[in-house]
């Protein structure tokens, strides 16, 4: 369970987000949603500390029951941190030549320091594997289509072998075949992997096809949270997105329509 | 689904990293190294006139300078460019070198050239450079923890600086007495051939110290190459790397500008050209390799220079120039990206 307590983020003198007090579900997909500018991607970028907070704290649980209890995200040791919470942004442009699997061997950093074992390796390949990636695995990323390259992106994260990934916008610049594929996906990784999955979605109706929770945010604060069903709503998202909304459902599942 | 891949099995498999292909990487950098060590040798034992005693040891010397050289200024560049993941900035371009400069005037203005005489014991020189160090760290630290800052602005603001740094040494330096001027004058104009000799095993010796620093924080500098963020999520204390990183840049350059005199080019023709030919982004083999090629290029250079157009103290121009036609098509052609 990731644990946002009391977090508050200003750019300048103005006030991006929170006070937030929020817990990121333990299992599952969560999904953040909410208008431009409303903070979604800096709660998840400071949950996986790529940020720091002005005042707050994000605290994981790191094992499971017994475990070593709790982590404090931007305090603990950064190596230790890695090997619980992984984050991906969702623009990432390198400077290096990489082909996928030199990419995706990145994600056992945390574990190996650089020195790729049995166990590394194999990991490597599941997450590969995972992503449908095997066969472009020799590819560079400068050779792949936008949908392939944010696989690979995704699939370094898994190869973390991280309980929380978080992703920003996972689905920004996607087709609607391959967001619907980067979606099943997620979907497997936390249903066989048992994975939590945090993302910032900007399309509510992908958000309620496959999330298990949903956190709307609006202004730095999280206005609404539930399941679909409970956040999906006409006068909820009117609410959020300040906008008329009309929500159907659809072969039982919540629908929005906004586009009128 | 195993969580507990911490902990290593107790035999790793000697195979090379998959995904790297082969272990080409390594014997491109046994062909460079031997290749270097070849341009060594032939500039040092061939065609010598007269006393072979006399003209080992004045090469020797040159041979040495060279070496600094290569370590400096090839390592100085590559590191500098993976922390500020740019294949376009270098250290000298962004003003490294006239930081020093305008520490050894400064230094020179305060106590008298006398000063500068007298400090060149190890202590008092280890204090100046320590002194040069922590200043280029804490401004480029500033400068390169910026989020996201644009190429085009950094590329400027080290120019400017750069340019503002060498005025204030100009100024400073015409209200120096003749005395004192010649002093530094002979400080500040390091050339490959008439390298102090003195100098050089400091310079050797600083230069191992950052090199063992830097070359086992490989690993880490191949992550700190994707960026901060792929960084921190990967466990890496970014803004330590980067501090310390620079720390090293600027221990390099310092040394560099000490013993050859400001170079600005040859450092970007020597990492240019280590991208090129390594075929890898591991540092492992990035640094070794830089330190060959710069090496392979001096020697080599010089080596040519002497015996084919007799123009011996035209090297460093000739890689200048080189160096900067490189710098220029690579900036026109990044442009229009």
């Amino acid at each position: 369970m990731i644990t946002v307590e009391g977090v508050t983020k200003a750019y300048g003198t103005t006030p991006v987000l929170g006070p937030v007090t929020q817990v990121l579900a333990e299992r599952g997909i969560t999904s953040i949603i909410g208008p431009n500018g409303a903070g979604k991607s800096t709660l998840l970028t400071i949950a996986g500390r790529l940020a720091e907070p002005d005042t707050g704290t994000v605290r994981v649980r790191a094992g499971d029951g017994g475990g070593p209890g709790e982590l404090d995200v931007h305090r603990a040791r950064s190596s230790e941190v890695a090997k619980v919470v992984a984050v991906l942004r969702q623009e990432n442009h390198f400077t290096a030549r990489l082909t996928v699997r030199e990419l995706v061997s990145f994600g056992r950093f945390p574990h190996c320091g650089g020195r790729l074992t049995a166990t590394d390796v194999a990991a490597v390949d599941e997450a590969l594997g995972f992503l449908e990636l095997t066969d472009l695995q020799g590819r560079f990323l400068d050779e792949l289509s936008g949908g392939q390259r944010q696989r690979a992106h995704v699939a370094m994260v898994l190869a973390q072998q991280t309980r929380y990934v978080l992703l920003d916008e996972p689905l920004s610049s996607l087709d609607i075949r391959h967001a619907v594929r980067m979606m099943r996906l997620l979907r497997r990784v936390a249903d066989e992997l048992g994975r939590a999955v945090v993302l910032v979605v900007h399309d509510v109706n992908f958000a309620a096809a496959w999330s298990d929770r949903i956190v709307a945010v609006r202004d730095g604060r999280v206005v609404a949270q539930g399941t679909p069903a409970e956040v999906v709503r006409d006068d909820v998202l009117e609410e959020v997105f300040d906008t008329p909304v009309r929500v159907h459902v659809l072969d039982g599942v919540p629908t929005a329509v906004y586009h009128r | 689904m195993a969580e507990d891949t911490g902990t290593r099995p107790a035999a790793p498999p000697a195979a090379p990293p998959v995904g790297a292909p082969g272990v080409r990487p390594w014997l491109r950098l046994g062909v460079v190294a031997a290749l270097a060590v070849l341009a060594l040798a032939c500039y040092l034992l061939l065609f010598v006139r007269g006393s072979f005693e006399f003209a080992i040891e004045r090469r020797l010397t040159t041979a040495g300078a060279m070496v600094v050289a290569a370590f400096t200024q090839g390592v100085a560049t590559l590191l500098f460019q993976t922390v500020t993941q740019n294949r376009l900035l270098t250290p000298s371009i962004m003003g490294f070198d006239s930081v020093y400069v305008l520490a050894q005037t400064a230094l020179v203005v305060v106590f008298g050239g006398g000063a500068l005489a007298a400090t060149d014991g190890p202590g008092k020189v280890l204090a100046q450079t320590l002194l040069m160090v922590a200043f280029a760290t804490f401004l480029f630290r500033w400068l390169f923890s910026g989020r996201r800052a644009d190429l085009h602005v950094l590329l400027l603001v080290g120019v400017a600086l750069g340019m503002a740094f060498d005025s204030l040494s100009t100024f400073l330096q015409r209200v120096l007495s003749p005395a004192d001027y010649d002093v530094l004058s002979v400080r500040l104009s390091g050339r490959l051939g008439t390298a102090d000799a003195e100098l050089l095993p400091w310079a050797v010796l600083a230069c191992a110290v950052t090199g063992f620093v830097v070359l086992r924080r490989h690993a880490r500098l191949d992550v700190l190459e994707l960026g901060r963020d792929t960084a921190v999520n990967l466990g890496v204390d970014h803004r330590r790397e980067l501090t310390l990183a620079l720390v090293c840049v600027s221990v390099l350059v310092a040394v560099s500008t000490a013993v050859l005199g400001p170079m600005t080019f040859f450092g970007f023709l020597v990492a240019v050209l280590t991208r090129q030919v390594a075929g890898t982004h591991r540092h492992a083999v990035l640094l070794p390799m830089s330190f060959a090629l710069g090496v392979l290029v001096l020697a080599g250079g010089q080596f040519v220079m002497e015996h084919v157009f007799y123009a011996t103290g035209m090297l460093t121009v000739v890689l200048e120039f080189l160096g900067g036609a490189v710098f220029l098509v690579l900036l026109l052609r990044k442009g229009t990206l």
